[in-house]
């Protein structure tokens, strides 16, 4: 249950952000969530609901989009989608690849008043 | 009013343990960041590992659980310094708390620190604490499925451990299976088959260890 410590950093990224926005209302939050991450999105809601109940946060919607995990070959230069965790290149069979998409969990954009 | 960020949500921690690898590259110490499963043998294998290095490298520990300071102590026995985080709740250990136990060490004097995470397979794998290298354990009675279930930790890791081999005649995993399923996630895999119990395989895990510390004593 790590999504209380992730969602206490972004609640803490949001604030600084708000502030130098001069903003007084979050709205909502639109994040992007890697595949290779192991967050669950529900769970993330639920602990970012508890940290800014009663704040000028309350009522934000968090908009979550899972990002699928794409990689490069170092060997062919093709570009692929990994599936099912598969880290080598489907094309030359390659261990060498490096990932290029899914990785990230990162804030993409916040809607404010 | 919408606002681009584009901000990593964990660049609060990523900032800290880059704090804490500068400061462990500064002196010279390799940092291994201990992962696996409650009960796979992650305090038995640092036993077993200490008792070998001892005479050969300084080391130290810091032990993290959610609560009490068993291992700690079966650490202290072994007299080298050793620092237990209670995270009191949380599931993994994160840059913050390791940097509070900096007061506890002399890092000039130290060559290999290991942190022992929290026996949990999800969550350590998300958190970086400055290490140089993950170390994951995975115990046959545990079962060959595990990297499928459980990817990020498998894919972050630089080593895999496969303990309990002494196990193997009575449960239904093979080291194969096991080998098939880890290397398919992270095909740079370094795999050891150990039993701490039987100390089977333990040496080249000593020899390959010492190794790592000795080629960042010298860089």
């Amino acid at each position: 249950m790590h999504e209380m410590s992730i969602a206490q950093s972004l609640v803490d990224i949001l604030k600084e952000e708000m502030v130098k926005n001069r903003a007084k209302v979050l709205r909502s939050v639109k994040l992007n969530i890697g595949r290779l991450s192991a967050i669950v999105p529900e769970a993330l809601s639920f602990c970012f609901e508890i940290i800014v109940s009663g704040t000028h946060m309350e009522g934000a919607k968090l908009v979550m989009e899972m990002i699928p995990l794409e990689a490069a070959c170092l060997d062919c230069e093709k570009v692929f989608e990994i599936e099912d965790y598969a880290f080598s290149c489907p094309y030359c069979k390659s261990p060498n690849i490096k990932t290029i998409a899914g990785q990230d969990l990162s804030i993409v954009e916040m809607e404010v008043d | 009013m919408k606002i681009a960020v584009v901000k990593n949500i964990l660049e609060a921690n990523d900032r800290i343990a880059q704090e804490n690898r500068a400061l462990f590259d500064e002196n010279g110490v390799t940092v291994m960041n201990l992962m696996s499963s409650p009960g796979a043998g992650k305090t038995s294998l640092l036993e077993k590992t200490i008792q070998a290095l001892k005479g050969d490298l300084t080391l130290g520990v810091i032990e993290g659980d959610i609560q009490s300071s068993k291992d700690a102590e079966r650490i202290a026995r072994m007299d080298i310094p050793v620092v237990q985080i209670n995270t009191g709740g949380a599931c993994h250990l994160d840059g913050n708390m390791i940097r509070d136990t900096f007061g506890e060490f002399n890092f000039e004097e130290l060559d290999l620190l290991v942190v022992e995470n929290v026996g949990n397979l999800v969550c350590p794998a998300e958190f970086k604490v400055g290490e140089d290298f993950k170390a994951m354990i995975l115990s046959v009675t545990e079962g060959e499925d595990k990297p499928a279930k459980y990817p990020l930790m498998f894919h972050e890791s630089s080593v895999l451990l496969i303990n309990k081999t002494d196990l193997l005649p009575y449960v239904d995993c093979t080291v194969e299976g096991i080998r098939e399923e880890a290397l398919k996630i992270n095909p740079h895999l370094v795999i050891f088959e150990i039993s701490c119990r039987t100390g089977d395989g333990l040496e080249a895990w000593y020899d390959w260890l010492k190794q790592e510390v000795r080629a960042r004593k010298k860089a």
